[in-house]
């Protein structure tokens, strides 16, 4: 981390709750409660790991930041301007502050556009430049993400996932952002590429300190790319510490079994290690547990974890996590 | 002596593609001992699944093919058998798990329909003997309330008791041999240990022998006993599961098990990657497919593929230079 801590993204007390409609006058008979209530901040030039499973919120997390959603309730400052309160002109105006990075390379380009224009389109947008200053730019940006450059008169279809990776992060540096969120961006590709794809952020983030939201669940990878680590589940953030911290002592019984639940390519150590098998399924987060959110598969839950919530509280110096148990 | 329960050799499978002849697996051997867990890795498009499902003749012809080879199942050529014998094989002696639970089961038929459906099949039970069988199988894949459940839909279940049913289906009909084609890649990490866990516990009380292919180097490490590395429609890499880890020969498995962050890791370094892509076979390859990536790269290497050949005991690699000693073959 840099030793001056700027912050660059403060999220506070953030809710999304996607509204359920039934019946034919399709009334509202509830709430999914994908993001609720949770804080954090991101400093400039690092890069904070968002973890969890499949349905935890990190993705909402993500794109409610951005104001793809609009949040039900909370505040998201980008520097010192409350992102929530911008008009919708002044919000597209600072879009070019923050982009994002998608997982799904096949499903994130338009099939019908030409590289050019794909990468072309956040500058068209707002106005950088003649096409011939776009055309250069586009080329110079297919450099940077180590693509040749004549690959911009062709079509998505004709590349693989990893260089349609590459086409996306291009796409997200065209406007020389500062933050950048990158939603599971290797998850669709295979081992040996998502070296590369990594590597490739991280030698972009030195060269222009870009400052990373990277959201995955994958957590060795999660390890090795971000500077601080937030764990997610159901909804909230339930530990977030320095990365060597969070997983050298995991304090909060979600984490621990999460950390113990990766498979380490390693025979001899997986058959020594105390691994904690979690029993059942994430709740559905249309009617999460009451008090904590986590005691319907704690191994250390009992009454007080039903009837009231944990505090978020710093446990240790830079170490937070809410939980009764710790 | 341990008995050898699948031996395939010389396996070769073609796709007919608009674009050409895909050669997808170009002269696999491999054999399969009882009780053994023989893990399968490689990237998508190495042959991996398709190597497994020409063994079962379940590629569709066409536009696959298989050009090659036998594959035999207790003294018989699964390659050669009739339709109606295969059949008897498939989801009875020899049973397959999928990669995605959520699309391989039937959405409009109940969970107890689907159970009972190989049970009447092959073990030729009544309606309620199936029933009841159903419920034992739920139980042994850890679901709760079994009886009430048989009458749910698959939408009704999670992924992860999804799989658990999937596992149920091919474990109904006591196979010996389980086929797992990247049973848990769907699915998140916590069941993912739910279901390798589960996995194991069946194979220790049931004896069956597997077949677990996976690109996770991750799980494999944990649940096989022998690993064999494919790449480009070869084995280029095959050994106990520690030895594997311990000393890998082969610069593509070298570069995968590098490319891996370490979970131990305390101060940030860079990750090994291996350069380019996986290739697309459109011709048999006369050179070693993994040339134009490799680092350790010879003269040799873009004349002639080298053949799996012994290094250690029970380990074989398929390169012509020696990554421990440096010298060339």
């Amino acid at each position: 981390m840099t030793s001056e801590k700027n912050v660059l993204i403060k999220v506070e007390d953030l809710v999304m709750h996607f509204p359920i409609y039934r019946g034919v006058i399709r009334r509202k008979v509830g709430a999914v409660h994908a993001v609720d209530g949770i804080s954090f901040e991101v400093y400039q030039g690092e890069t904070l790991g968002l973890v969890g499973e499949s349905g935890c919120g990190k993705s909402t997390t993500g794109r409610t930041i951005l104001q793809l959603y609009k949040p039900t309730a909370g505040n998201v400052y980008f520097k010192d301007k409350n992102l929530v309160k911008l008009k919708p002109e002044a919000m597209r105006l600072m879009r070019r502050e923050m982009q994002m990075i998608f997982q799904d390379p096949y499903a994130s380009l338009n099939p019908r556009m030409t590289v050019r224009d794909i990468i072309g389109e956040p500058l068209m947008a707002f106005g950088e430049g003649t096409s011939k200053e776009i055309d250069d730019r586009v080329a110079s940006l297919l450099d940077l993400v180590k693509l040749n450059k004549d690959f911009a008169s062709r079509y998505p279809h004709e590349f693989s996932g990893g260089q349609r990776q590459r086409i996306g992060v291009a796409r997200a540096l065209a406007l020389n952002p500062s933050f950048i969120i990158c939603d599971e961006p290797i998850s669709a590709l295979d081992v040996s590429i998502q070296a590369q794809v990594v590597n490739l952020l991280e030698e972009l983030q030195e060269e222009f300190n870009l400052t990373y939201l990277f959201i995955a669940h994958d957590l060795s990878m999660v390890r090795h790319i971000s500077n601080r680590v937030a764990v997610m589940y159901l909804g909230i953030i339930v530990e977030l510490a320095d990365r060597n911290e969070l997983y050298n002592n995991p304090l909060h019984p979600y984490t621990q079994a999460l950390l113990s639940a990766i498979p380490v390519a390693d025979p001899v150590y997986s058959e020594t290690r105390r691994r904690i098998i979690l029993e059942g399924d994430v709740p559905s987060p249309a009617n999460p547990p009451s008090g904590c959110r986590f005691r319907t598969r704690c191994p250390l839950a009992d009454t007080i974890c039903k009837e009231q919530k944990p505090e978020w509280r710093e446990v240790r110096p830079n170490h937070f996590a809410a939980c009764h148990k710790i | 002596m341990v008995e050898q329960l699948l031996n395939v050799q010389n396996l070769e499978t073609h796709f007919k593609t608009p674009e050409g002849i895909v050669h997808a697996v170009n002269g696999v051997s491999f054999t399969l001992t009882e009780g053994e867990t023989l893990g399968v890795v490689g990237e998508s498009g190495c042959g991996k699944s398709v190597t497994m499902l020409s063994c079962l003749r379940l590629i569709a012809c066409p536009p696959g093919k298989i050009v090659a080879g036998e594959a035999i199942f207790r003294g018989k050529d699964l390659l050669k058998m009739s339709p109606e014998e295969i059949r008897r094989v498939r989801g009875g002696q020899i049973s397959m798990v999928f990669q995605d639970p959520m699309t391989s089961l039937n959405p409009v038929m109940t969970i107890g329909k689907q159970l009972a459906e190989p049970l009447m099949l092959h073990l030729n039970m009544t309606s309620e003997q199936a029933r009841k069988r159903s419920i034992e199988l739920l139980g042994l894949v850890g679901i709760p309330n079994a009886a009430d459940r048989l009458k749910d839909y698959p939408h009704q279940y999670s992924g992860g008791m999804r799989q658990r049913v999937m596992i149920a289906m091919a474990l109904s009909c006591n196979p010996q041999i389980l086929i797992a084609d990247e049973p848990t890649t769907a699915l998140d990490v916590t069941i993912q240990a739910q279901i390798v866990d589960l996995v194991k516990r069946l194979r220790d009380e049931l004896g069956m022998a597997i077949i677990w292919i996976t690109h996770d180097l991750g799980v494999v490490a944990t649940i096989a006993h022998r690993v064999m590395v494919m790449y480009g429609g070869y084995i280029i890499e095959e050994a106990e599961v520690k030895e594997l880890y311990a000393n890998p020969r082969h610069p593509y498995t070298l570069g995968l098990l590098g490319s891996l962050p370490q979970i131990h890791e305390q101060k940030h370094t860079k990750l090994f990657s291996i350069e380019g892509m996986p290739p697309v076979l459109y011709q048999k390859p006369h050179a070693c497919p993994f040339a134009p990536r490799c680092t350790w790269v010879t003269e040799k290497c873009w004349q002639e593929n080298p053949l799996l050949e012994p290094v250690a005991p029970g380990h074989r690699v398929a390169c012509w230079v020696d990554t421990k000693s440096g010298s060339k073959r």
